[in-house]
């Protein structure tokens, strides 16, 4: 066994080691901690990947002394570790570009708190990842929501209390059917582990002439309705706005582009791995995630379209992204699935780009969020207008971008699907191109139509560090690299899928 | 037809029928309080269905105190280690929605998520 074995089981415990010594520190050695963990964390996952990817075929890290089918395991492959250290990578962009209002937003004497939720939440984002026990799977599941919701609450405004709440009512449907869904899978099938269920799943679709039993499909949907939820699918999709309009931005800028997608990634691995892509296109659970995909990329736009703050509108633009992803799941061919595993990253960077870019324009503009007042807020930061049509029009899905290629993929994926799939998401992908180019050059016309400027706003405007800056360039550069050198990582996607198998 | 069947499982059937009366209240009903105990009842309804499955008729407990070893003699330890689990995930959960609710009470003096809605908007007016 290589040294390069321990790495992934490492980082979920350096997290939580990391939380655990935060608690009596001070606010500014927990930040010291977690900015730590997390590069070290970035640096684990990057070097798993080289390490995957040359001995070309994932590896299986037992942890505890039983081996499958009774212990518990992580299972580490292309995917995995390409998400995982994307994952961090963005988790360490927004806090850095989120770091000063952090430190105005959150009570002193919490600001500790604040870290070990971050750290909480990034070991459960990895566990859920790596894991390859259903039971692990949603335990983490939980304390992702559990830590979510802290940093939602941290800003003890009365909005963001009551977002809270709303998120954690939401979130503990969507568990409690994951919960029930997973007993009842291991009522089925008698494992927990994901190959064995994966097995048990086969032996009882050879008996059945082919196909999965209702019981079984009852199962699968339930797992997949409570992980829909979670992940804010259309219809429940309504804690999204107040839950990343009014949480301090790193939290935003996390929730949205990591928290909502890690849930999706489990449930992308549970389709691949317990139940495979044959049984699931065979049942028609694909057909129902397509259709909530492409009404959540209309009704998500017209969100963004009808709201009046500019936060509120990017987190608007989450549920329509979220519907894309669905939709590329729902398309059931393997191309759908590269192209929606493609849109996970494009969101990630994208949305985290454009929360703190939009945060920098409100600072410039009296803190007010509201679009009457950001009028001319580019020329009062010339950077962060610059950064938030940088992610504007990566989401419209301009040539360059990430934002394009995600389209394109989603196109061309669903050329391979059937007649009625293929022009259902043709048209739609064009139509909420068209909705998502009305509100984000509306936006971004906005911020650039000048305005006699008071001075009082004037001197506000130097006040961001040069850290901050410095992230938001790193996520300009994500950007770009995501859509001019797209042929790697979605190569990446497909031989990690293929691992998957 | 359904008669041999429901009498078989009536345990799992309970849980499906507390499953969802649970779910409900968690999801329809105003009270914050009511809500967290809609969501204790569809918690506890799962666990009843784990531990109702994981039952095996005239079975023991997987603890040797006799020097039996067969394995026919005691039930399989894995569902009740599920439940004890998910009862500790549970706790937190209530726990943290109910630091909520106080805070939210304290705040606004009301256990109607409703009427929290609306005396939120109208303090944003003010």
């Amino acid at each position: 066994m290589s040294f390069v074995h321990n790495f992934p089981g490492f980082s979920i415990v350096l997290c939580m080691v990391a939380g655990i010594i935060s608690t009596p520190m001070k606010g500014k050695h927990a930040k010291r901690v977690t900015m730590a963990v997390v590069s070290l964390v970035f640096l684990a996952s990057l070097a798993s990947l080289g390490y995957v990817l040359s001995n070309g075929e994932p590896f299986i890290y037992t942890m505890g002394k039983f081996p499958a089918p009774w212990g518990n395991e992580i299972r580490v492959g292309v995917l995995e570790t390409l998400l995982a250290s994307f994952f961090s990578l963005i988790m360490l962009l927004s806090l850095v570009g989120g770091m000063d209002h952090v430190f105005k937003d959150v009570k002193e004497e919490k600001i500790n708190l604040y870290f070990i939720l971050v750290d909480l939440l990034l070991s459960s984002l990895l566990a859920i990842i790596y894991t390859n026990d259903l039971f692990t799977g949603y335990v983490f599941v939980e304390i992702n929501t559990i830590a979510a919701c802290g940093m939602i609450m941290i800003r003890e405004r009365g909005r963001s209390l009551i977002a809270a709440i709303r998120y954690m009512i939401m979130s503990s449907i969507g568990s409690g059917l994951l919960l029930l869904g997973l007993a009842m899978l291991y009522g089925i099938t008698g494992q927990l582990l994901m190959q064995p269920a994966h097995q048990a799943l086969v032996a009882i679709r050879e008996m059945n002439g082919g196909a999965l039993n209702v019981p079984c499909l009852i199962t699968i949907s339930v797992i997949t309705v409570g992980l829909a939820i979670k992940s804010g699918l259309y219809p429940f999709h309504s804690w999204m706005p107040d839950a990343y309009g009014y949480s301090t931005i790193s939290s935003s800028s996390i929730l949205s582009s990591l928290v909502s997608k890690s849930y999706i990634v489990f449930l992308i691995k549970f389709f691949y791995r317990v139940v495979d892509m044959k049984g699931i296109s065979d049942s028609r659970i694909l057909n129902i995630l397509f259709v909530l995909g492409l009404v959540g990329m209309i009704m998500g736009s017209v969100g963004a379209i009808r709201a009046t703050g500019i936060y509120r509108m990017i987190a608007f633009s989450s549920i329509a992204q979220i519907g894309y992803v669905y939709m590329g799941i729902g398309l059931g061919t393997d191309l759908g699935m590269v192209a929606a595993v493609f849109h996970i990253l494009t969101h990630a960077s994208t949305k985290s780009l454009l929360f703190l870019s939009a945060k920098g324009l409100t600072d410039a503009s009296r803190n007010q969020r509201r679009f009457h007042y950001l009028q001319g807020a580019a020329f009062r930061t010339p950077f962060y207008g610059i950064a938030f049509l940088i992610g504007s029009l990566s989401m419209v899905g301009i040539p360059m971008l990430a934002g394009f290629i995600s389209k394109i993929l989603f196109a061309s994926a669903s050329l391979d699907a059937d007649a009625g799939r293929a022009i259902s998401t043709l048209v739609v992908l064009a139509i909420s191109t068209i909705l998502n180019a009305v509100y984000f050059l509306h936006t971004v016309i906005r911020i650039y139509t000048p305005v006699n400027i008071p001075e009082e706003v004037k001197d506000e405007k130097n006040s961001s560090p040069f850290s901050a800056k410095v992230a938001l360039f790193v996520l300009i550069l994500i950007n770009f690299g995501l859509g001019l050198f797209s042929q790697p990582i979605t190569d990446l996607i497909q031989i990690g899928l293929g691992m998957f198998g | 037809m359904i008669g041999p069947y429901l009498f078989a499982n009536l345990e799992e059937a309970c849980a499906m029928i507390l499953f969802g009366i649970g779910f409900t209240t968690l999801l329809l009903h105003k009270n914050l309080i009511k809500k967290i105990i809609g969501l204790n009842i569809m918690d506890t309804a799962v666990y009843l269905f784990l531990a109702a499955m994981g039952y095996i008729d005239g079975r023991v407990a997987p603890i040797v105190v006799n020097g039996i070893t067969d394995m026919d003699h005691y039930i399989n330890p894995i569902p009740s280690g599920l439940v004890l689990t998910g009862i500790v995930v549970s706790v937190s959960t209530t726990a943290l929605m109910l630091a909520l609710t106080i805070r939210l009470y304290q705040k606004y003096h009301s256990l109607d998520l409703d009427e929290i809605l609306m005396r939120m908007q109208r303090e944003e007016l003010k």
